[in-house]
């Protein structure tokens, strides 16, 4: 048993409750035990005492969208270093995609993550399903069995379901287990070829550009099936000024419907590629400075409800080869929260609209119980110096892979220390 | 300057770049330069015995991970007027299928302690990614879509020596403009030296933000044509376009293939450029092609000379 923790003098920032002020906080057996804004809180004899001085106390983040390794690409990542990221990430849970080799689309491999993750991550890792065995968009894996061992949604990670028929039987069948369906919306002969985004830009550089329409054509059939269906659908990867028009349009009828977005498509845009930098080469490509200014204002409004690292290790193999040749995908769990806060810094969006979308959202999404900062809730949470500068050093994270999209950046904000069921998995040493 | 007196960059100041990947990073000076430099060297492949000893002890490796006889053979024969060794390497099967990669096979070839590396690749960006792993000069000799810049300094050496000038000009570039690196080139050189450029393609073959690149943009042969002083021909994939990017090469022809009806359209005086190979009856007329307006085979000959050029000047650039 684990000695009573208190966090005072924190700036306490709960977006569940709206909460943004001075207090206290209570740890005791892994959870939050009291709670005390202003007022005094009852302190055990032999609790530890930990003087925030002013640092904000938020939920740890849960991050919606992360690919490891494990099993299958070791070299990569796995559970054990991307828990290591996360926690320096401020990152206390993670919802991991299913795109593993071999792929999660049986209950025994749910099974083997979640002990596998218990005893070797530092923070909470929350398999994702496939929606198709082996991610093929063929044949249906087995929801129920795959929800018993410990699934806490259906996706088909980076693939998208291109019959219409099939991911009709697949959201009907979701919605008799209640399980959210997370799909990334592309039309595969759309984007064809195409390895960033279309228009000028890929002209000039000579590369074939991916349509906006690639993501809209087929997000807005998902959302009309969702209706159809009544499933819970969270478009996992909107980038584009048409998508965040779609989705609004269907939440107005639908309140099944949410929406995630990379930060990557919230801090970059298409001309971060400059000269074929294969590190911003990424499953959802960066778009233009106008998509950007869309998705950003779809946070701050509410369209989008969700921000998600979309961490995604490549190794140097895979990604040191010409622009069209490279894997997608860039590391992200230790830059989420600073990147995001970059939104905050600049006044585009509120500190507590960010959080949220880290935070209480995900979590709602997901019925977690963590994600908040209130009385029994799990002592999920992460002190942090919102202006704290640094630089961002490929060779100083801690995935396994080096693969960042905010390789050099200057970055305002950082995780002071990380807690996990009441213990502490991440102290910031200067 | 006693070892070697017949050199022609002597005359001229020290090129300051050490690769020539995308004639988006030359200055207009250095385009003029290059082209300059390039015209001294007409009359020595003109002259009987065609050599300079200029990069004599010079080691040339041309890599073309695409094979083009033509653009290989133009460089070999530019290195070998020059007095460099020049070594052939053709990778028909290619070495990423034999798990090697790019940035692999740069590092080999480093180690052989070349000067120059002349490099064909599939994919745009390949050989820039290629010049960044090697400690010697690298020229691009075609990148996927993206650039083919000794074919734009050949192009623009060929119209200066039929017009007697570039600027001021009016240039069009016909065909399937989307897939082509020539096309990239030529409207980035032409556009830093003044020269109206006009594109004409079906909307298909147009790529997005093309109005940007060129002058104007047309989708009419005729209207496109009109008044213009060269026009460009590229050539269709039309193995890979038929039924897809374009219906059938007849429709194909009848609406973008350069024949004596639409040509009418352009000035009198007007020359006729591809960069090929050509297909004959599919974006020209073969009595265009071999025509008297059609300055092609000089292209070839100016190919060698351009090439000995950027040779030379990235080389003797080196050594200053």
């Amino acid at each position: 048993m684990t000695k009573p923790l208190l966090i005072e003098n924190a700036r306490i920032v709960d977006p569940a409750s709206g909460t943004d002020q001075r207090g206290a906080v209570l740890i005791e057996n892994g959870r939050i035990a009291d709670l005390a804004l202003g007022g005094p809180v009852g302190v055990p004899d032999d609790a530890e005492v930990i003087n925030a001085n002013g640092l904000v106390l938020a939920p740890g983040l849960i991050d919606m969208r992360v690919f490891t390794g494990e099993p299958g690409w070791e070299y990569r990542e796995t559970l054990a270093s991307a828990g290591e990221a996360a926690a320096a990430g401020g990152v206390t849970s993670f919802v991991m995609m299913p795109d593993t080799m071999p792929a999660v689309d049986d209950g025994a491999v749910v099974d083997f993550l979640v002990r596998r993750a218990k005893a070797t991550s530092k923070v909470n890792v929350l398999p994702a399903a496939g929606i198709t065995k082996g991610l093929a968009g063929k044949d249906l894996t087995e929801f129920g069995l795959m929800r018993e061992a410990g699934a806490v949604c259906l996706s088909d990670g980076r693939n998208s379901i291109q019959s219409t028929a099939l991911l009709r039987t697949a959201m009907s069948y979701a919605a008799n287990f209640d399980m959210t369906i997370f799909h990334h919306t592309v039309d595969n002969s759309l984007a064809g070829e195409g390895v960033m985004n279309d228009g000028l830009f890929a002209t000039v550089l000579g590369l074939k550009g991916i349509a906006r329409e690639a993501e809209t054509i087929p997000l807005s059939r998902d959302l009309q099936l969702a209706a159809l269906t009544g499933v819970r659908y969270h478009a996992a990867q909107i980038s584009t000024e048409g998508s965040v028009d779609i989705v609004k349009a269907a939440k107005s009828r639908n309140p099944r419907i949410t929406a995630g977005v990379s930060i990557n498509n919230l801090c970059l845009n298409e001309n971060d590629i400059g000269r074929y930098r294969t590190y911003f080469k990424l499953g959802t490509p960066l778009r233009s400075e106008d998509d950007r200014r869309a998705v950003i204002e779809g946070l701050r409004s509410g369209v989008i409800d969700t921000i998600h690292s979309d961490h995604d290790p490549q190794d140097s193999e895979v990604k040191r080869q010409p622009f069209a040749e490279a894997s997608t995908g860039a590391i992200g769990l230790e830059t989420l929260l600073a990147a995001a806060l970059r939104l905050v810094h600049s006044d585009d969006v509120p500190l507590l609209t960010v959080l949220k979308a880290m935070t209480s959202r995900p979590a709602e999404i997901l019925g977690l119980e963590a994600g908040r900062i209130a009385k029994g809730a799990p002592a999920d949470l992460i002190l942090v110096d919102l202006d704290y500068p640094w630089q961002v050093n490929e060779n100083e994270l801690r995935s396994r892979s080096r693969n960042t999209s905010f390789e050099g950046a200057r970055l305002a904000g950082k995780v002071m220390r990380t807690i996990v069921g009441g213990e502490t998995v991440f102290l910031h040493r200067d | 300057m006693a070892d070697t007196p017949a050199s022609t960059s002597g005359d001229f100041p020290p090129f300051r770049q050490r690769h020539l990947i995308s004639i988006a990073d030359l200055k207009q000076h250095e385009i003029i330069d290059l082209l300059d430099r390039a015209e001294r060297m007409v009359p020595v492949s003109r002259q009987e015995r065609k050599s300079l000893p200029t990069l004599s002890g010079k080691t040339q490796i041309n890599l073309f991970f695409e094979p083009s006889t033509r653009t290989q053979s133009s460089f070999e024969i530019a290195g070998k007027r020059l007095g460099a060794l020049v070594v052939n390497m053709s990778v028909k099967t290619s070495s990423v299928s034999k798990g090697e990669t790019l940035v692999d096979t740069a590092a080999t070839l480093n180690a052989m302690r070349p000067d120059v590396l002349v490099v064909r690749h599939g994919a745009a960006g390949a050989v820039e990614l290629l010049s960044q792993k090697v400690g010697c000069s690298v020229i691009n000799a075609g990148d996927g879509a993206h650039e083919h810049p000794t074919q734009a300094l050949l192009d623009a050496l060929t119209i200066r020596r039929h017009k007697g000038r570039i600027s001021g000009l009016t240039v069009a570039i016909c065909g399937d403009i989307a897939n082509s690196r020539v096309a990239r080139s030529n409207l980035l050189l032409l556009g830093a030296l003044h020269v109206r450029t006009r594109v004409i393609a079906p909307r298909n073959l147009l790529p997005p933000g093309i109005e940007h690149l060129a002058t104007e943009v047309f989708t009419d042969m005729e209207e496109g044509l009109k008044g213009v002083d060269v026009v460009m021909m590229l050539r269709l994939q039309h193995e890979r376009a038929s039924g897809k990017m374009i219906p059938s090469v007849r429709e194909y022809y009848r609406f973008y293939g350069l024949d004596a009806e639409k040509l009418a359209f352009a000035n009198p005086d007007a020359i006729v450029m591809h960069p090929g190979p050509m297909n004959r009856g599919v974006e020209i007329d073969p009595a265009i092609a071999d025509g008297s307006r059609s300055v092609i085979t000089d292209q070839v000959e100016m190919g060698v000379a351009v090439r000995m050029a950027v040779l030379d000047a990235l080389l003797s650039g080196d050594q200053a």
